[in-house]
């Protein structure tokens, strides 16, 4: 393993704790989209382009879109 | 149930899984270091039996083309089943007023949307050869969509992606898909087997029908994606009581 691969690891796993301990919805979603992108540079580092880019758009873009769309749907537009 | 009973509840579960886990993790192949044999086996016979670089491609598309199959109608069906209750419930006439973003933010948006959209492009069209492919460039194409609504024209959005035009791309991708897999049957061969010629590997036009199935899938997801934004949207305005923005 080189070391850029063990710091991306750290990354994910640090930002995944701060996920874990976030209790306010809308810095959840925030903080998702962050997340992936440290996924995205760990699949990157291990050569798995293909994975990168769905998880990029889908965790990314996608997850954290429908999460803030359901908030303010819960807060009555 | 008291607060130390969960703690020692979850103390003592969490210790299992952290030990399972990192069992299951020392056993793990060391990277760069990948024994299966599928796997090599591919990596060796893709390029000169089906002539695509990108060996992911060519094992959805074409070697596992059948279970891709089922994943897009795992899509399919989700979407629709969303539309089915979301549209169900929804009274028709959306109340939406368009709200306008100041003209830099605007055009900075818009010149996103596209630049996005062109990359959505490149990515489907290249997916026999780098990395990438109907999937992901799918869903950057709907993301494309989803930019033009957040530069504040809910107007363009909607005029952009009418939604017989949104039905249709959901249904013909699904649909493309099988028809081409039909399509072999049709030319004597399996279902799905690969047909059509393999052209010059590295090139836009190679991999025999896996473009052809790459393009069905590009149309079903971004169709896909596209419907369900604009289902969220249109909650968004149509719930009852709730006030427009």
């Amino acid at each position: 393993m080189i070391p850029l691969q063990a710091i991306a690891i750290a990354l994910v796993a640090a930002f995944a704790l701060a996920l874990a301990l976030t209790h306010d919805l809308v810095r959840l979603a925030m903080l998702s989209s962050v997340y992936a992108l440290t996924l995205v540079v760990l699949f990157l580092l291990f050569q798995a382009p293909d994975v990168a880019l769905s998880e990029l758009v889908v965790g990314g873009v996608a997850f954290p879109l429908v999460i803030v769309v359901a908030i303010v749907m819960q807060r009555g537009g | 149930m008291t607060r130390r009973l969960r703690l020692a509840l979850f103390g003592a579960s969490g210790a299992g899984l952290a030990a399972l886990l990192l069992w299951a993790v020392a056993g793990l192949q060391n990277f760069g270091h990948y024994h299966e044999r599928y796997g090599l086996l591919l990596n060796q016979v893709t390029v000169g039996e089906r002539h695509t670089t990108n060996v992911v491609t060519a094992i959805v598309f074409d070697y596992r083309g059948f279970d891709t199959l089922g994943e897009e109608f795992i899509l399919f069906a989700s979407v629709i089943w969303v539309a089915l209750l979301l549209r169900d419930v929804r009274e028709p006439g959306g109340r939406r007023r368009d709200r306008m973003t100041s003209d830099p933010v605007g055009l900075v948006g818009i010149g996103f949307a596209v630049a996005v959209f062109v990359i959505g492009l490149y990515v489907v069209a290249h997916g026999p050869i780098t990395p990438g492919g109907g999937f992901q460039g799918g869903v950057v194409l709907a993301a494309a969509f989803a930019l033009a609504y957040l530069a504040g024209e809910y107007r363009t959005y909607r005029a952009l992606t009418p939604q017989p035009a949104v039905d249709l791309a959901e249904g013909v991708g699904a649909g493309g898909y099988a028809v081409v897999g039909i399509a072999s049957m049709l030319l004597g061969s399996a279902f799905l087997h690969n047909f059509g010629p393999l052209g010059t590997a590295g090139t836009l036009a190679s991999g025999g029908s896996i473009p052809l199935l790459n393009l069905a899938v590009a149309i079903e997801v971004t169709g896909a994606f596209v419907l369900l934004f604009t289902e969220f949207l249109e909650e968004l305005s149509g719930t009852p009581g709730a006030p427009s923005e």
